[in-house]
């Protein structure tokens, strides 16, 4: 099986655009020069992120910035919506939420 | 001697680059005034005529189908205005304090004054939760429409589309015609109620007849339909997502469709969170049992200098959202003291009338599904931002919580990330039917600045016209 039909989405057109490298959690991973992040990210892995209310796995819901489902995070501890945020090469994603967002409150 | 209403060089500002804000701006262009238009899109074309990114090919006739007049009108009007108005991409209109608007622009927050306000928020999918619906691999309808169309991607490789409306069609045939696999078209409203509600349909003969080509396409592609249907269960793992959609036939028996994604849509239903913020007065709409804000019909908000137009305000479709913004900004030159043809005012009214009509129609053909809500088992989610069930919700219920603002401060439903986009309409009628009461009291859940999250430490920039 190679890695695009690993994913979630499916390509129907539109195939013939540069591609760009980027990295999912570490591993090495491939989009097109176009594809939001949340496209790119869905048709190489099945989620985004998961759930911190425990329900499992999520890969967004509304695709237009409404409801905040797609939030993942640089490997800076950027917070990204995926569904409005253009791929860019070289982009190190990730889907957990990077320790150091949450402030010390002591 | 001059006219003292007129507002020598008024600010003017419209939220929202689509079918409603395009229009709005282009009027107050011919009037001479330069608008402020923010949009949070990149591009113009709101939603509905989203604009796909540089470097892909696909024409107009294969992206917007019979819309691609329209589409293609619009985007090229918004390009001969670009510079004459002062047009303010991928930012986020999040505020309201009297005569001034929030914005955020990356992750840099500024102000601008206004004379005159002119919201063309538009609108997101209107939802009824299902057991399941929070599984990976459960999309808005609108999200599988953007998906193929900005995208050129289907959201899956197997795709059952359930709900009812027009979109829930519309959006199957194009995955269809796309080469997208659809499972099944799976539509909670009989096919009997379409009948009954022809005579409203008729208003709009060109958009009833598209309607039913669309049907026949999906039928000749043997695209399994089913209507009268009874939403049971999204079935699948919380790590891999959706594997299987079951529900109840019109006749009552019991069936499943193998399918690895599901787009779930019941028509739209208004951003109109600017509006409540601007001390909007809201409306209840007994047949569709929702609350819209109130304007007049040329656009005038319950707010001096508030102006209201396309989905944002009513959802009655692109075309109307045209026609709206149109409206809406001849009331603001009309306002500021300008001149304006009241022949094309009287045109734009009686268009509006006749698209009211139609959707009036609609909802009679594919009604809001208000008693599934009652029928949620005990563990369905109802919020799925935070998982929480309509028991936990009925649980607020009887500790007395029957308004549907005090019951999110207590079961924290509506109260996530979407904050109540989502689940605020099925929430209503979760405690409606719980507490016996009616929708209408229950409420709607109140707008919050800011209207969507953003990261706090944004950096504030100096304010504008002041």
């Amino acid at each position: 099986m190679t890695s695009s039909e690993s994913g979630r989405f499916r390509r129907v057109g539109e195939q013939d655009r540069p591609r760009l490298v980027f990295s999912i959690d570490g591993q090495p991973a491939e989009g097109c020069k176009g594809d939001t992040l949340l496209v790119a990210m869905l048709t190489q892995i099945r989620h985004l992120r998961s759930s911190e209310f425990g329900d499992g796995d999520r890969a967004g819901f509304c695709l237009m910035g409404a409801c905040q489902d797609c939030w993942v995070w640089t490997d800076t501890g950027e917070r990204l919506r995926a569904c409005t945020t253009p791929l860019a090469a070289g982009m190190c994603i990730a889907t957990k939420a990077p320790e150091q967002a949450w402030p010390t409150l002591a | 001697m001059a006219d003292p209403r007129i507002v020598p060089d008024p600010r003017i500002v419209i939220v929202g680059a689509g079918p409603a804000g395009v229009r709005a701006a282009e009027t107050l262009v011919a009037a001479g005034v330069r608008p402020i238009v923010i949009d949070e899109g990149g591009r113009d074309g709101g939603q509905i005529y989203r604009r796909q990114p540089e470097g892909f090919r696909r024409s107009y006739a294969s992206l917007y189908g019979s819309e691609a007049g329209r589409a293609e009108d619009l985007h090229r009007s918004f390009e001969a205005l670009r510079d004459r108005i002062d047009y303010r991409p991928e930012t986020l209109a999040w505020g309201i304090w009297e005569k001034q608007l929030h914005l955020l622009q990356g992750s840099r927050t500024s102000e601008v004054d206004f004379d005159a306000l002119i919201i063309a928020s538009g609108a997101t999918d209107r939802l009824m939760p299902v057991r399941g619906w929070n599984r990976a691999g459960v999309y808005s309808l609108g999200a599988a429409q953007l998906a193929l169309k900005s995208q050129a991607s289907a959201i899956g490789s197997r795709v059952v589309f359930m709900g009812s409306g027009p979109l829930l069609y519309l959006v199957a045939a194009q995955y269809s015609k796309a080469g997208a696999k659809v499972a099944a078209v799976l539509d909670t409203s009989s096919f009997w109620l379409r009948v009954k509600a022809l005579p409203r349909l008729i208003a709009r003969p060109d958009v009833l007849l598209k309607g039913l080509a669309l049907t026949w396409k999906l039928r000749r592609a043997r695209t399994e339909i089913e209507t009268g249907i009874t939403p049971v269960e999204i079935e699948g793992q919380p790590e891999t997502g959706v594997e299987t959609i079951r529900f109840r036939t019109n006749k009552g028996q019991e069936r499943t469709v193998a399918c690895d994604a599901v787009a779930l849509g019941y028509h739209l239903r208004p951003e109109a969170q600017l509006a409540d913020l601007a001390r909007c007065e809201f409306r209840f709409d007994v047949q569709t049992r929702q609350f819209f804000p109130v304007k007049d019909t040329d656009g005038r908000s319950s707010v001096a200098g508030i102006y209201l137009a396309g989905d944002g305000a009513l959802t009655l479709g692109a075309d109307a959202a045209e026609a709206s913004g149109h409206l809406a900004a001849l009331a603001v030159l009309t306002d500021l003291g300008r001149q304006v043809a009241t022949r094309d005012v009287g045109r734009l009214r009686r268009r509006l009338r006749a698209f009211e009509r139609f959707r009036r129609g609609i909802a009679d053909a594919f009604p809001w599904p208000a008693s599934a809500a009652a029928a949620f088992s005990e563990d369905t989610v109802v919020c799925r931002c935070e998982n929480i069930t309509a028991g936990e919700l009925r649980a607020a219920v009887t500790t007395g919580s029957v308004e549907l603002n005090h019951a999110k401060a207590f079961s924290r439903v509506g109260m996530g990330r979407c904050q109540g986009r989502y689940c605020g309409h099925a929430a209503a009628e979760v405690i409606a039917a719980s507490a016996g009461v009616s929708i209408e009291t229950v409420g709607r859940i109140r707008g919050q600045p800011p209207v969507k999250p953003f990261v706090i430490g944004a950096e504030s920039d100096a304010k504008e016209g002041a």
